[in-house]
């Protein structure tokens, strides 16, 4: 008897927690290609229609709904965020990883403690006036400065580097003459590349998705997707087809992320859990 | 342990052909370079993190009003919060769908993972695909889910009529909302923590099951005495990440009700996240948003301590 081979039910049970995890999706796709009557029809339709281009144009050529600002947005801010998190982490996972320093361990429980905090929620107030006095609200540098830094990717690229990148090589590094910033970009660098992609991948999905703050500080008419989407939802509560369109064309980028990294991300996922 | 290389024999020889001026740079790098690479991020938290944290407090003691007049209250607003309605109401929500979601899930997330745990083809598809829910924008699934719950022509109520059950209101009645939203951040999260759960499993040595089964206990038993018990320090990582989200939860009551942080007509799926974005950027009460969300971190706080004795008792007793 082998424990690890699974019986009929635990294969039925994976088989349906597939089709569950896909069902909403696939549900997404087959109201964004029909038209309204079908809809709200009941029994509902299950096959998706030939409307879904025609769908799409529509959204995209509305003038209220700003879904194209919204995606440029999206892809603007996530963008930034990723590229300056990865950065930041990098180098100050290299730091505590590999360097020694006073207060290096006070420091880092510091960054720990960072973690625990509900900064969106309990900070948003402040933040929030912050932007009004800087006269930041409605524009994009609001929504991305609050994101710059984030505790879990120094506590993450700290781990990984402890890990990829063994003391000896940086200290041989040293005596071949070669400063701190030379080492993290010649030895560092390359050695946490899949650490880097992991947490990278993490953060523009964090932005991409990012909802409360962009509601709170932005404005429809200089929106980021989700808050197209949330106007499309109340401008046209009853054109599901429109709204649906709109709501399938926000994914995309990120079911291409997934497509393309899935597999980084599964294990991605599987090693922070373990060393966390 | 150390990292300077006058340690080293080889270093040091090495660095003594080097002109003085040089000698004296690479100390300065080895010594400040540190702070250097970790001070952006410090910069940054003190900005973002430490001085929005440190005037949420200082708000808190303020009233502030619509015409913009700004006067101390010291502990009023607190005193007021714990005496209003509405608060209240937002605290029993946001805590019963917390408690609505997450004990199912982590039944489901472990069952999940203890079956992703096995051998079988199509593993790495198989475990994507349960990961799927997750790389997919909140607001997206919210506004799928609203519609699979819609009164008249929903999937849900249509699937439901099936076995003789009366068209449920989703949006309009307390408990059908709190199950709605529960759905969709469960829908969300399951596959996220069945692969945390999967990755401590893997953790777990597998002659502890072959010496378990020569002594015949079960599959079942097994689990329980073998895979629970060693999986404690994952779940608590789980449990304390799903009690922050949890409670703290805006996206999917919000897009239930078209973007708006009422929380449906009474307020029957009103959070603790929404009422602090009414109070203070819908009726501009900045202070009192700013106390809500102190009693919010307390809140968490509290559900963090309690979890975390509760899952120390899990397989606790053997």
């Amino acid at each position: 008897m082998n424990n690890f081979s699974p019986t009929l039910a635990t294969r039925l049970m994976l088989a349906l927690a597939v089709v569950l995890s896909a069902f909403p999706l696939y549900w997404m796709l087959v109201i964004a290609s029909r038209t309204n009557a079908d809809a709200v029809a009941v029994p509902p339709p299950f096959l998706p229609g030939g409307n879904l281009g025609e769908n799409i144009v529509a959204v995209l050529n509305n003038e209220d709904a700003k879904f194209l600002l919204g995606l440029t947005n999206s892809f603007i801010v996530s963008s930034i965020v990723t590229v300056s998190v990865v950065i930041i982490s990098t180098l100050a996972g290299f730091a505590f990883a590999n360097l020694t320093f006073k207060g290096r361990g006070v420091l880092l429980v510091l960054v720990l403690l960072t973690m625990a905090v509900p900064l969106q929620q309990m900070g948003v107030v402040p933040l929030y006036r912050l932007m009004v006095s800087l006269e930041w609200t409605g524009t994009l540098k609001a929504v991305i400065l609050p994101y710059l830094l984030n505790g879990f990717g120094v506590f993450l690229m700290t781990q990984y580097t402890r890990q990829a990148v063994p003391m000896e090589l940086v200290e041989a590094a040293r005596v071949d003459g070669a400063a701190t910033l030379r080492i993290w970009w010649n030895v560092v660098l390359p050695a946490v590349r899949p650490g880097m992609a992991v947490l990278g991948i993490n953060t523009f999905m964090l932005m991409w998705n990012d909802f409360m703050w962009p509601l709170i500080v932005l404005t429809p008419d200089n929106p980021t997707v989700q808050i197209a989407i949330t106007s499309l939802n109340a401008r046209f509560s009853t054109n599901y087809t429109l709204i649906f369109a709109g709501t399938a064309l926000s994914i995309i980028p990120l079911i291409a992320v997934f497509v393309a990294f899935g597999r980084q991300i599964v294990g991605g996922l599987m090693e922070g859990a373990v060393k966390a | 342990m150390s990292s300077t290389p006058f340690n080293g024999r080889r270093g040091y020889s090495h660095r003594r052909d080097r002109p003085p001026g040089r000698r004296w740079r690479s100390r300065l790098d080895v010594k400040a370079m540190p702070y250097a690479l970790v001070s952006p991020y410090f910069l940054l938290f003190a900005a973002f993190g430490l001085f929005p944290l440190a005037f949420t407090l200082y708000y808190s003691l303020y009233d502030y009003d619509l015409a913009g007049t700004v006067e101390w209250t010291g502990l009023g607003n607190y005193t007021a919060l714990l005496g209003d309605e509405d608060f209240w109401n937002a605290v029993v929500n946001t805590v019963s769908m917390f408690v609505i979601a997450t004990v199912p899930q982590m039944l489901l997330a472990l069952l999940l993972a203890n079956g992703l745990n096995k051998r079988f083809r199509f593993r790495l598809p198989i475990r994507m695909s349960v990961l799927l829910p997750l790389v997919t924008s909140v607001v997206a699934v919210a506004v799928v889910f609203t519609q699979l719950y819609a009164r008249d022509w929903g999937l849900v109520n249509w699937v439901l009529s099936w076995f003789g059950v009366d068209k449920t209101n989703w949006r309009a009645e307390r408990i059908p909302s709190w199950i709605a939203i529960a759905t969709m951040v469960d829908w969300r999260w399951t596959g996220y923590n069945a692969i945390i759960f999967l990755a401590g499993m893997q953790t777990i040595p597998r002659d502890l099951y072959e010496a378990a089964a020569i002594d015949g206990a079960s599959r079942r038993r097994q689990f329980w005495q073998i895979t629970l018990p060693m999986l404690r320090p994952t779940m608590i990582f789980v449990v304390l990440n799903s009690t922050i989200g949890g409670l703290t939860l805006f996206s999917e009551p919000t897009t239930f009700y078209n973007g708006n942080v009422d929380g449906g007509s009474q307020g029957q799926f009103q959070t603790v996240a929404m009422f602090i974005v009414k109070q203070g950027f819908r009726e501009f009460d900045y202070g009192y948003a700013a106390a809500a969300a102190w009693l919010l971190f307390l809140l968490i706080l509290i559900g963090a301590a309690i979890n975390f004795l509760f899952v120390r008792r899990i397989g606790g007793t053997r």
